[in-house]
């Protein structure tokens, strides 16, 4: 098995996602500079969180067109799994392998903090390692994490058990002040149709062992290393 | 010719910075204003190509990378170089 974790001018969780995957789950992982046209061979990729680009624009607006994007298309298309972490998350949707967009935070503040989420759909390729409605402690850190989307999307994406995450409480419920950027319906995180693509703003990659406060991120890594490996 | 573009949320958006601003606007002293919308302003120069040109090609610009249009409309003004 081979993971891949690009790297755009502006990621700064690269080597966290690298290390993860390298030292924590002993995986075969290499670094993919944005100008690299090419992704055969790996069976998971990784965009990391950061400021692609120096968030120019729109988040993630630029890091789109960087030429290992037509790859990272391409990979997707052809069924690969993609994981798309915070910045990567919003390049995700601005390159149109996930709907809707991320927005300024509603507090129009930085956000970093431990969040609770609730798992809505364990039976993904992203959290197929977790339980029914489990709670998951995983830190945010961004400024622009409002999910948003028209209505008709956001029915689909219920419909189809694509939102794979929402902010919830400790207990699991799904209140305002559990929200820490005022996404639509408490949305964290979300995945494609087809089910090899999602995107989360909290950060897995900042939550893998109980030194870090939480090994609960761990779950999302094991999953999608399940995932590979049952195939 | 010079493409001026406007990038504004979509109504019923809610724009946060927008409506932080306007309450500072009203601590100022300044009443009377119902809502503030925040933006973008864009300038593309174009050089010497026609009126039509310009906004055909402020269009294209919009439709591929300047505007996101899940939460964002454009308006183009197009003025001539030097004014």
């Amino acid at each position: 098995m081979k993971c891949g974790v690009i790297i755009f001018p502006g990621s700064n969780c690269d080597h966290d996602c690298y290390h993860v995957l390298k030292h924590v789950f002993n995986q075969n992982v290499e670094f993919i500079w944005h100008k690299e046209a090419d992704l055969k061979g790996f069976d998971i990729i990784v965009l990391p969180g950061g400021f692609s680009y120096g968030d120019y624009l729109r988040t993630g607006a630029i890091a789109r067109f960087s030429p290992v994007m037509n790859a990272v298309i391409d990979f997707a298309n052809n069924g690969g799994l993609v994981l798309g972490i915070c910045n990567g998350f919003q390049i995700l949707c601005e390159a149109g392998l996930l709907p809707g967009a991320l927005m300024r935070n509603q507090s129009l503040r930085f956000v970093c903090k431990f969040v609770n989420l609730r798992v809505e759909n364990h039976d993904s390729a992203f959290t197929n390692d977790c339980t029914e409605n489990e709670v998951l402690n995983i830190p945010v850190a961004h400024a622009e994490g409002l999910y948003y989307t028209d209505r008709e999307t956001l029915d689909r994406l219920n419909k189809n058990n694509q939102v794979l995450f929402r902010y919830c409480s400790n207990s699991g419920e799904l209140t305002d002040e559990a929200n820490p950027n005022g996404s639509l319906e408490n949305i964290a995180g979300i995945m494609n149709a087809e089910g090899n693509v999602m995107g989360m703003m909290p950060h897995p990659d900042r939550s893998y062992e109980e030194l870090l406060t939480s090994a609960d991120g761990a779950k999302i890594f094991q999953s999608v290393l399940n995932m590979v490996q049952s195939n | 010719m010079i493409a001026e573009i406007y990038i504004t949320l979509k109504s019923g958006i809610l724009d946060p910075q927008g409506k932080t601003v306007h309450h500072a606007l009203e601590n100022l002293g300044l009443e009377n204003i119902e809502e503030v919308r925040m933006g973008k302003l864009i300038r593309l120069d174009f050089g010497s190509v026609s009126k039509e040109k310009a906004l055909e090609l402020g269009d294209e610009a919009c439709k591929k990378l300047l505007a996101n249009p899940v939460i964002e409309d454009y308006e183009i003004q197009i003025q001539s170089a030097g004014k």
